[in-house]
């Protein structure tokens, strides 16, 4: 993301011209005000490469409130990590590869739209406003330098304080993680650090600013399940504390659960359904959703039932199908649709407030799969 | 996942697998006694031995014929070195590891050879179990060369219909590993184990790597491989809810021990050992209106390092039941009720089998219990 002009390749989509920062952006023409904390509209990211081009985010759109969490919830492949990379601005367009990432549609964080301004101005606000913490925390951390370097070194990028008063900042985010005597700690390497303390110090990084938008990609995965624990209540508590808009990327169902107000399912690089945490867990709409909890086997519940699995893997990004993506693989890909036929594609409609579904079938049909052939096997 | 009919009667190779007549569906298959491994650890030019890495230490448990064991534990507390083990990829340091009444503890690679047949592994990683440069017809059909054996109709033949069985298209005998998708390859992996028509199949960690859509496929293939083929499964993962779809007894495991051995059902609806209790509530539940409703134990702090374990039950480090004789005694593993064994001291949903001790300093901060919305 450091130039803003982007390669007209999808026609039919508004492109995005520089823009000064925060001002309404011009080329698309559908530049409304947004009113969320943070509003994406359409975004796309697609990598050229030499099989062709990789479409990995395909038209996504969203919106989070401050002090909301948001679940992204997708297998691998289907564009959750590359959504947060985009919002964080850490794409590279052009500059590094022999192909240019392409990039197009409008992110709105607090007003200002970030894939228009300018690599600086994102900059200033990556690491203070926005913010990330990633899956594998051993490679995330720097093994060369302390903790305590690493911290004091994102404070004192946004904050003009000696070295002494980011210390001391260091050893208090520390502390609020959690780690054990963290004044003789800062000095610890990562090497020195087991996995949960090491995601922690992570978390004291990316606390450190106070930022306003939070991104968990996979906090969670790579910890055992008592220490997942730990971490899932410590970004609780942090949230309530700070007031932060959170977006946590999983494939774990169950961390979604757990932390999410709100759940957008992706497939394919797009979003196949979006809608509070209860209506996506107890009233899923759309067929690839109700085979994401199909296939998931269930600690809560005598089960001795088979699992439902999906059929087939997930589609190349290269060669999305035409129409719905899940098409070859949905068991309900039969079910009359009233005349429309697989190569259309379906959009994101409103099932009933705040929950939307890109789905063919009927809502009638929909119901009545749910009710009967699904959930009672569930 | 139940008992299967006829064990180590079905399938092709039949005429060839199997070194004896197999045990009665519920006769103990493999008995291990004591078993432990410790690895070694070094200093110094003369590699002088400073400490061991005790990562299995004494565990006790049997396999009966036709039924999975589940292995259950967090990183670092000896499950795949146990798993590695019984195979006999790894030399126990004590202990005793019989298979069909056999004593396999210290057999060469020669006097294990024969036994390969019947025991058999499958890996966590699909990536790296599968040689990037053998074809898929030569990774399943490995076991019939290192074997001589030849199967009814020819290697191919057989190979085809091994892959027929495992859900992948027979014609792709001739493709290579990285042709195929992460769940693929799984099933490539386990047509390899099943070439043999063995009669214990060793799983590590076999879903872990793929994802909830394709591991659900994987998972019920391997319940449909046990009904049809009479299978005997060790499965090993850290996937709790995994654990329960599969298995019939459970094995936790903490620090190299086995803490708690138990029918499936009694395990999940009564849990004895505080460690277990607090490992199934640590799981996340895919149900937002019960994270309002659920009693959450948080264990504090990280596992303790098997270098030097703490002295007694391993767990009264972080257990908020620990009291006197927990640091000082390693608690028995007693039978508490039918099928279900437990080490502790202070068991939860079972009589307290050390009451009026005094309670550890600081044992009840170890852990926080929330019910928060």
């Amino acid at each position: 993301m450091t130039t803003a002009s982007v390669p007209g390749d999808a026609p039919g989509t508004p492109t995005v011209t520089t823009g000064a920062l925060g001002e309404p952006v011009a080329g698309g023409g559908t530049a409304a005000p947004p009113r969320a904390f943070l509003e994406v509209r359409d975004l796309k990211v697609h990598f050229p490469t030499e099989d062709g081009l990789v479409k990995a985010v395909d038209g996504l759109s969203f919106s989070l409130e401050k002090g909301k969490t948001l679940g992204i919830v997708g297998e691998s492949g289907s564009g959750k990590s590359v959504t947060s990379l985009g919002i964080m601005g850490l794409h590279r367009v052009g500059q590094y590869g022999r192909q240019k990432t392409q990039l197009s549609g409008e992110i709105w964080l607090e007003g200002k739209e970030l894939l228009s301004a300018a690599p600086d101005e994102v900059r200033k606000l990556r690491g203070r406003q926005t913010s990330m913490i990633f899956q594998d925390p051993l490679s995330a951390l720097h093994p060369y330098f302390t903790i305590g370097h690493q911290i004091v070194e994102a404070y004192r990028i946004h904050h003009n304080v000696d070295k002494k008063v980011a210390r001391k900042r260091a050893v208090e985010m520390l502390d609020r993680v959690g780690i054990p005597q963290p004044d003789q700690r800062v000095d610890s390497y990562p090497h020195e650090f087991s996995g949960g303390m090491r995601q922690r110090a992570m978390i004291a990084m990316a606390l450190v600013n106070n930022p306003e938008l939070l991104i968990a990609d996979e906090p969670t995965t790579a910890l055992d399940v008592t220490v997942q624990a730990q971490i899932l209540d410590l970004i609780r508590d942090l949230q309530k504390e700070f007031g932060s808009a959170v977006i946590v990327i999983t494939h774990d169902l169950g961390v979604v659960a757990e932390l999410a107000d709100d759940i957008l399912v992706m497939y394919g690089g797009r979003c196949v359904e979006r809608g509070s945490a209860e209506k996506v867990f107890y009233e899923p709409q759309h067929p690839y959703t109700w085979g994401l909890l199909g296939s998931m086997p269930r600690i809560d519940r005598e089960q001795t039932e088979r699992l439902i699995p999906v059929k087939g893997s997930p589609p190349s990004l290269i060669n999305i199908p035409s129409g719905c993506a899940f098409n070859p693989r949905c068991p309900y890909a039969d079910v009359p649709k009233g005349g429309i036929t697989r190569t259309e594609r379906p959009e994101l409609r409103e099932v009933d407030g705040n929950h939307f579904s890109a789905c063919h079938m009927s809502p009638e049909d929909r119901e009545r799969i749910w009710t009967e052939e699904i959930a009672p096997k569930l | 996942m139940t008992t299967p009919e006829q064990p180590g009667t079905a399938g092709p190779a039949t005429g060839s697998a199997g070194t004896s007549p197999s045990p009665a569906p519920g006769e103990s298959l493999l008995r291990v006694t004591g078993l432990t491994k410790h690895f070694p650890i070094t200093k110094g030019l003369l590699k002088r031995q400073t400490g061991a890495v005790r990562a299995v230490d004494g565990i006790d448990f049997d396999v009966r014929a036709g039924e999975t064991l589940g292995v259950v534990g967090e990183s670092g507390c000896g499950k795949s070195t146990m798993g590695r083990l019984i195979t006999r990829l790894l030399e126990p340091t004590d202990g005793r590891v019989e298979f069909e009444g056999q004593d396999i503890t210290h057999l060469g690679t020669g006097g294990m050879r024969p036994l390969r047949r019947d025991v058999q592994m499958i890996f966590q990683d699909p990536y790296s179990s599968l040689n990037p440069r053998h074809t898929v017809g030569a990774i399943v059909s490995a076991p019939f060369k290192l074997q001589g054996v030849r199967p009814e109709g020819g290697v191919k033949k057989e190979v085809q219909r091994l892959l027929e069985v495992v859900g992948l298209n027979p014609e792709h005998y001739n493709r290579y590993p990285h042709e195929f998708s992460g769940g693929q390859r799984q099933r490539i992996g386990i047509a390899r184990a099943l070439a043999l028509n063995p009669k214990l199949v060793v799983a590590d960690e076999p879903v872990s790597a793929l994802d909830v859509s394709i591991q659900a496929q994987v998972v019920n293939l391997l319940d449909d491989l046990q009904d049809e083929l009479g299978l005997t499964y060790v499965i090993i993962a850290h996937d709790l809810s995994v654990i329960r779809h599969v298995s019939d007894r459970i094995a936790v495991m903490y620090l190299g021990k086995i803490v708690e051995l138990a029918d499936r059902e009694s395990l999940y609806r009564a849990p004895m050992h505080p460690y277990t209790k607090a490992l199934m509530s640590a799981v996340p539940v895919p149900d937002p209106k019960r994270r309002a409703e659920r009693d959450r134990i948080l264990l504090k702090g990280d596992v303790p390092s098997p270098i030097s374990p703490p002295s007694g039950c391993r767990f009264h480090t972080r257990c908020w039941k620990a009291t006197e004789v927990c640091k000082t005694q390693a608690p028995p593993m007693l039978e508490l009720k039918t099928g279900h064994q437990v080490a502790c001291h202070h068991p939860e949903n079972a009589p307290d089998q050390k009451q009026g001790d005094t309670p550890l300093p600081g044992a009840d901060a170890a852990v926080v219990q929330k019910s928060d919305g």
